[in-house]
């Protein structure tokens, strides 16, 4: 078990960048030149999709909330990417970078966000409530820490079917307070569960500060010691890390059946969501400094482009093919209809979506 | 047909359920090894074995999503709350993810689950562990609410739950537990969202659910050999879907209605009975609705207060007459 490489948020400023220490790792050096490309790509088209939202939401066409994820890409991508076809994610609302990573398309994304009868949810969930069960993806979750049970229960699902599988559960720094996480971490133990608790720490609940939200011994994921859990840190800035200590949890998952906790320390650039100011609880210049040394979209090109993985001209292609995508993704969403006053009824029940002969259930259940 | 008692109809349920269908598990506080709190689920962990009969800590919101999130994968689980007035700490879970999750994904996801347990006063227990949370979870779109009043129900509503693949949540009552009555030993189901005349009458529909329905059964009998009136006995049995039909037949037919419940009053289950009789029967009234509910304190503790504060026979066959005069 790894001690606490880093104390409190944002020390991880300390981790000096450069070439990754895990570029070595097998996961990683296993890694084809696609495959690396791949995840540039992917993380690239995180970026480029949630900075085209900002102009949509500015243009008032997105309502509610939107939690943008620019800052955090390594977390998702290092992750998801090391996935196989039993393991299951589930997160907060803070949820765009999740789905474009187990592939969902920018255009039910966007459409999503804009409310239109062509979004993932057709509509009905918004940019909180993402989902894509098909592509093992289970949301996307607006109560912060709400998830965290789900998830537990979809790892026991999957073990109760014999499936060698896990389910990756995302959430917040400031979602540890809450209890049914609490609740999910020892249940997780005590049923010996394939789950892996995800804990993306951003140094901040919305305008509040680790320090001044939690009390802690030394980070957030050694409270999995008071559950007899793993636990380790992750640098989130670089991609290869995250993908090599989490590949151990996967292995404990899928060959011992057993939880663990990741902490991973990110950052995110803009408020928590655009309703947020961001002028009361952190400096600027702590936002600059991570743009600027910790990036994880840009370290990862450097990491790729000394690889000779990627050669500037490539990765160009990459990032203007992310953003054609995005801006095809806003027409779509924008030519796109809303669902119709009769679709607010559909969805509400299974047996009423699919009556059949077979259906047993009668009655008024939906009511003027 | 076999007499057999409420408590026994519920475990028959689960057990035909349990052969019936791989997926379904049992789950809850004391469950398995200590045979059930209420005893409902005795004898199962000896029969299924542990990995379908699943003691959980004392940790609802835990457990209770841990069973959404499984059944959002195809597991079926049947939990048990010891009692609903222990769901509030699962608040969110049984309501925002259970009750929201199909309607949030576009129709993507359902979540089969059963919650089941008693919800009910009259038990000396005092506030905390006499809630009847019927009414507030029934008025959200995405669960379904149930309540049976008799062993036959009982088995028959348990089993269609079961089967149902939306959030069914099942309302015992403890009082209940030792009533018997005839229960088929082969496959059978209660639909949901069928109502169920339990008693013929012509002079004043009652509507009532859950073990109000017995009180009220008892007052038809006074009222018949006393007053010479005939009355009619409406158990909704299921809360949301709502047999609106048989309600409104019902009172088409007797021209007077009383609604008996053991909720408070406010916004109560009956509060939306009233308003579909007025809005639809409005004309075939001979005089206004009424109701019989429990006195709108928390939970008394005094067991002879609290037997008042609580629809009695005494009560309904009172207000009967208020209907009738
Ligand atoms: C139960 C609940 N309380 C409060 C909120 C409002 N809220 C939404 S996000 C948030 C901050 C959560 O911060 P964190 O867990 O660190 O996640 P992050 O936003 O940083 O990704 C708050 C207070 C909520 N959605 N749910
Ligand atoms: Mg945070």
């Amino acid at each position: 078990m790894a001690k606490p490489a880093v104390l409190t948020h944002p020390e991880s400023l300390k981790h000096p960048a450069g070439p990754s220490a895990y570029a070595k790792d097998p996961v990683n050096a296993s890694m084809t030149k696609e495959a690396k490309i791949a995840l540039y790509t992917k993380m690239a088209r995180i970026r480029h999709f949630e900075q085209r939202c900002i102009r949509i939401y500015q243009q008032g066409k997105i309502g509610g909330f939107l939690h943008l994820y620019v800052g955090q890409e390594a977390v998702a991508a290092g992750t998801i990417s090391l996935l196989g076809k039993n393991d299951h994610i589930i997160t907060g609302y803070r949820d765009h970078g999740h789905g474009l990573m187990v592939g969902m398309g920018m255009n039910e994304c966007m459409a999503e966000l804009t409310g239109k009868v062509t979004g993932c949810s057709q509509g009905k969930g918004g940019s909180m409530h993402y989902f894509a069960p098909d592509k093992n993806y289970w949301g996307g979750h607006g109560i912060v820490g709400g998830q965290a049970p789900l998830g537990t229960g979809l790892a026991y699902a999957v073990k109760y079917q014999g499936l060698k599988g896990s389910c990756l559960t995302y959430m917040g720094d400031g979602a540890v307070n809450q209890g049914a996480v609490h609740e999910a971490y020892n249940l997780a133990s005590l049923w010996d569960l394939p789950v892996i608790f995800v804990v993306e720490n951003n140094g901040y609940s919305m305008g509040t500060s680790q320090e001044r939200s939690t009390a802690h011994p030394g980070c957030l994921a050694k409270r999995a010691e008071g559950y007899n859990m793993a636990w380790d840190v992750i640098n989130g800035h670089d991609v290869y890390e995250v993908r090599a200590k989490t590949a151990l949890a996967l292995k404990r998952a899928h060959e011992e059946s057993k939880p663990t906790v990741l902490e991973i320390f990110t950052y995110r650039y803009f408020g928590h969501s655009m309703a947020d100011p961001d002028k009361t609880y952190r400096e600027k210049e702590e936002i600059k400094t991570y743009r600027d040394k910790k990036d994880p979209v840009l370290l990862f090109e450097q990491e790729l482009l000394r690889e000779k993985v990627l050669t500037p001209e490539l990765s160009q292609t990459i990032n203007e093919a992310a953003m054609a995508e995005a801006d095809k993704a806003a027409i779509f969403a924008d030519e796109s209809p809303d669902p119709t006053l009769a679709d607010i009824t559909k969805h509400i029940y299974w047996e009423e979506d699919n009556r059949g002969p077979k259906t047993t259930s009668r009655g008024t259940i939906i009511f003027e | 047909m076999a007499v057999i008692s409420y408590r026994e109809a519920l475990r028959a349920a689960m057990r035909d359920e349990l052969n019936r269908d791989e997926n379904v598990v049992i789950m809850g506080e004391e469950v398995a090894q200590f045979n059930g709190a209420y005893k409902v689920t005795e004898g199962l962990l000896k029969e299924f074995g542990p990995k379908r009969i699943v003691d959980t800590p004392i940790s609802e919101a835990g457990f209770i999503g841990l069973g959404i999130g499984a059944s959002m994968l195809g597991i079926r689980p049947v939990m048990e709350l010891m009692f609903w007035s222990f769901s509030y700490v699962a608040f969110d879970q049984i309501v925002n993810n259970a009750g929201n999750i199909r309607y949030m994904s576009g129709g993507l996801i359902n979540c089969p689950i059963v919650i089941r347990g008693p919800a009910n006063g009259g038990t000396n227990v005092g506030a905390t562990h006499s809630h009847t949370p019927e009414a507030i979870l029934a008025s959200h779109p995405g669960i379904k609410v149930v309540c049976p009043a008799t062993p036959y129900d009982a088995k028959g509503l348990l089993k269609a739950a079961i089967r149902d693949n939306d959030p069914v949540y099942v309302m015992e009552n403890t009082i209940l537990y030792n009533d018997k009555g005839e229960v088929p030993d082969e496959d059978y189901i209660v639909p949901i969202g069928v109502a169920d005349v339990k008693r013929i009458g012509t002079d004043l529909t009652i509507v009532a659910h859950g073990r109000a329905v017995i009180t009220s059964l008892k007052a038809a009998e006074i009222l018949e050999k006393d007053h010479g009136v005939s009355v009619e006995v409406v158990d909704l049995r299921s809360i949301r879907p709502l047999d609106e039909e048989t309600i409104l037949k019902s009172v088409r037919k007797t021209h007077r209605a009383l609604l008996v419940e053991e909720n408070k009053p406010f916004c109560g289950v009956d509060a939306q009975v009233a308003y579909l009789i007025q809005s639809k029967a409005f004309d075939e009234l001979d005089a206004p609705v009424h109701r019989v509910s429990s006195i709108d304190a928390p939970q008394i503790y005094c067991k002879r207060m609290e037997d008042l504060q609580m629809p009695s026979v005494e009560r309904v066959v009172a207000e009967a007459l208020k209907v009738l005069a």
